[in-house]
């Protein structure tokens, strides 16, 4: 039962991880709370969903698409949402609410267009199981878990390794030095941006293959969830949101099994609160606070 | 043409203020709709939470996404009390601010530890587990299936349960924490609120007791949400967990920020708009809401402070005397600058 329950929080944790590099991404350059960032977790989803069926079966290319055009959503959000706000000098919270509206638009344009019922998702990732002890292990839990780990591995190497990832680390630093030394701030940010909407893409497909279905209200508790990932992990830290992600993946299947399912989310926020009342700035966070 | 509005609002602040409470003094009268009288109750209510919360994000510079739970505490603290002891508006209300008030303490305390966004994820936590446990624990709350049948107003051994009667109670209400809100404003503890806000570090060398100013800033905005809670249950005469969600934490932000952080006039004009809004494109069904996200995008692009951001009326009135008196006669005035902010 632990084993079991460890098994599908690190399946569930590891979706959230991606979402939370996202938030932590667009965090880090810009230090905004991109709100937009689970409807978009829902716009890839339902893109699968809506490709797949448009293209008779064509997965993999529906897929692709899906991906890309999140990816271009995500740059919409930047685009038009907070680009004028960046040129204008205005306070913070304002690109909040930008954020926000867009997340708004997002699901709204999402409900009228597809309907609110729940919709049956293409099982791809389902390709069997086996059994560890007495936990039952499928192969979409499998591929959830390595996709996403391969994925992180992925974008560690481009944030710490890369031309593209040392001009977004100092563009996070401090912007207006790094437009004097030559880097192109408009591109990073939109790179920023593209690459959280095409993370939360990947997640929110994955979890339509787990649960073999996908449903309008997919995007408010995740998005939730994750934002509390990326700040538990220290919000702008890579690897703090990915460990961030797996904690309250696993905090909310173990916490929720053992205790009440009733209390499952509760569980993974009492968690949290504990985890900062420790480690105030998150677990991989530094010393310093932003004031918002 | 904003700039010139803003202006003429400052120089007749007193006349308009003055028109404010009239109009709302006469709406039960005027209208008789009761729709429209039920939008108006409404309205006050969402400006009472969003002045409250206002306090914490526009004087304290804090984001915060679980005020709906002081809101839902309010609101269950009454429902119980009255449904079970048969109390009376008074005890409610009273009951439902200090119980409010306490949860708002348990949540100041992590500030001792925890700042900035970090915070904001514990009052988002705390929100969310207070709504669970309201949706679960059925011996208190009635779990999924909530509390009916509340009573109207009980006052002076008699039940209110007009809706004139609600509209005057919650404009009472509304009236008495503008005025608090006004008080702290210009006190010795909203001046050291706002010094936290812009430098905490600053604040603190100051002799700024950083720690007892956030955690009393959580007290009242909690005590506010509550009442407005309290109010909340008898009104509605049923309530479930569903009100009291982080997405109507969210829309209290949102009232704030679109109405202007810290200013007062701001909060209830963002507040009315956000209510009123959604209301009037109800007719637009599926859309309704589409417009509203429309509605918040364009608004931030083209007013990023809010409608009232970083508008100061009493500023702006003493600069514009200041300048006609230079204007007439060539620097004799004083006097006519006027102290009232």
């Amino acid at each position: 039962m632990f084993l079991q329950q460890l098994l599908n929080g690190i399946a569930l944790g590891s979706t959230y991880a991606l979402v939370a590099i996202g938030y932590s991404l667009v965090f880090g350059v810009l230090r905004i709370i991109n709100f937009a960032n689970g409807s978009l977790y829902m716009l890839g989803a339902y893109l699968v969903f809506v490709l797949y069926s448009a293209m008779n079966g064509q997965l993999v290319l529906a897929i692709l698409f899906a991906l890309l055009a999140t990816a271009a959503a995500g740059f919409l959000v930047d685009f038009v949402g907070l680009r004028k706000l960046r040129r204008d000098n205005a306070p913070r919270m304002s690109g909040l609410i930008s954020t926000m509206g867009i997340a708004t638009i997002i699901e709204n344009v999402i409900q009228i267009w597809i309907g609110t019922e729940t919709k049956q998702f293409p099982d791809f990732l389902n390709f069997g199981s086996f059994q560890i002890g007495s936990a039952i292990v499928t192969s979409t839990q499998i591929c959830i878990f390595f996709i996403s780990l391969f994925l992180m591995a992925a974008f560690s190497l481009l944030v710490y390794k890369t031309k593209i990832g040392k001009a977004m680390r100092a563009v996070s630093q401090n912007m207006t030095t790094a437009r004097l030394m030559g880097i192109n701030v408009k591109l990073v940010i939109s790179g920023t941006f593209m690459v959280s909407g095409f993370l939360a893409a990947v997640a929110g497909t994955m979890v339509g293959a787990y649960y073999r279905a996908i449903d309008t209200l997919m995007s408010s508790s995740v998005g939730m969830k994750t934002f509390a990932a990326a700040v538990l992990g220290g919000v702008g830290s890579l690897p703090g949101a990915m460990v961030g992600g797996l904690l309250v993946g696993v905090a909310e299947s173990i916490g929720g099994s053992y205790i009440s399912s009733g209390y499952r989310d509760a569980i993974a926020f009492a968690i949290l609160i504990l985890v900062l009342l420790i480690k105030p700035s998150g677990i991989f966070g530094k010393k310093i606070v932003e004031k918002m | 043409m904003i700039k010139k509005t803003v202006e003429f609002i400052a120089l007749k602040q007193r006349f308009i203020i003055a028109a404010a409470v009239i109009f709302a003094l006469l709406y039960p009268l005027l209208f008789s709709d009761l729709f429209i009288l039920r939008m108006g109750t409404l309205c006050l209510m969402y400006i009472m939470l969003a002045l409250g919360i206002n306090l914490i994000m526009g004087y304290m510079g804090q984001m915060t996404f679980g005020h709906a739970a002081f809101w839902g505490i309010g609101a269950y603290t009454a429902a119980i009390l009255s449904g079970r002891f048969g109390t009376n508006f008074i005890v409610d209300i009273i009951a439902a601010a200090l119980v409010a008030g306490a949860f708002g303490f348990l949540l100041g305390l992590p500030v001792l530890k925890v700042k900035g966004y970090y915070l904001t994820i514990v009052t988002l936590g705390f929100g969310e587990i207070v709504r669970l446990v309201e949706l679960n624990a059925s011996g208190l709350t009635g779990g999924a299936l909530g509390i009916r049948g509340i009573s109207g107003i009980r006052l002076f051994a008699q039940e209110f349960t007009s809706p004139r009667a609600f509209y005057y109670a919650i404009l009472i209400l509304v009236v008495l924490t503008t005025v608090i809100l006004m008080r702290i404003n210009n006190s010795r503890y909203g001046l050291a609120l706002k010094s936290i806000r812009d430098d905490d570090s600053a604040a603190e060398v100051m002799g700024v007791n950083v720690v007892r100013n956030k955690i009393m800033t959580f007290v009242i905005s909690a005590m506010i949400a509550g009442v407005a809670g309290a109010f909340f249950a008898h009104y509605i005469s049923y309530i479930d967990s569903t009100s009291f969600t982080t997405q109507a934490s969210q829309e209290m932000c949102v009232m704030v920020i679109l109405g202007g952080l810290g200013s007062i006039p701001g909060t209830m004009l963002g507040a009315s708009v956000l209510t009123l809004v959604p209301e009037f494109i109800r007719g637009l069904a599926e859309y309704r809401m589409l417009i509203y996200g429309v509605i918040m995008v364009v608004m931030m692009l083209v007013r990023p402070q809010g409608l009232l951001g970083y508008t100061d009326f009493g500023l702006i009135r003493t600069r514009l005397l200041e300048e006609r008196g230079k204007k007439k006669g060539g620097g004799e005035n004083n006097g006519t600058t006027g102290t009232e902010g």
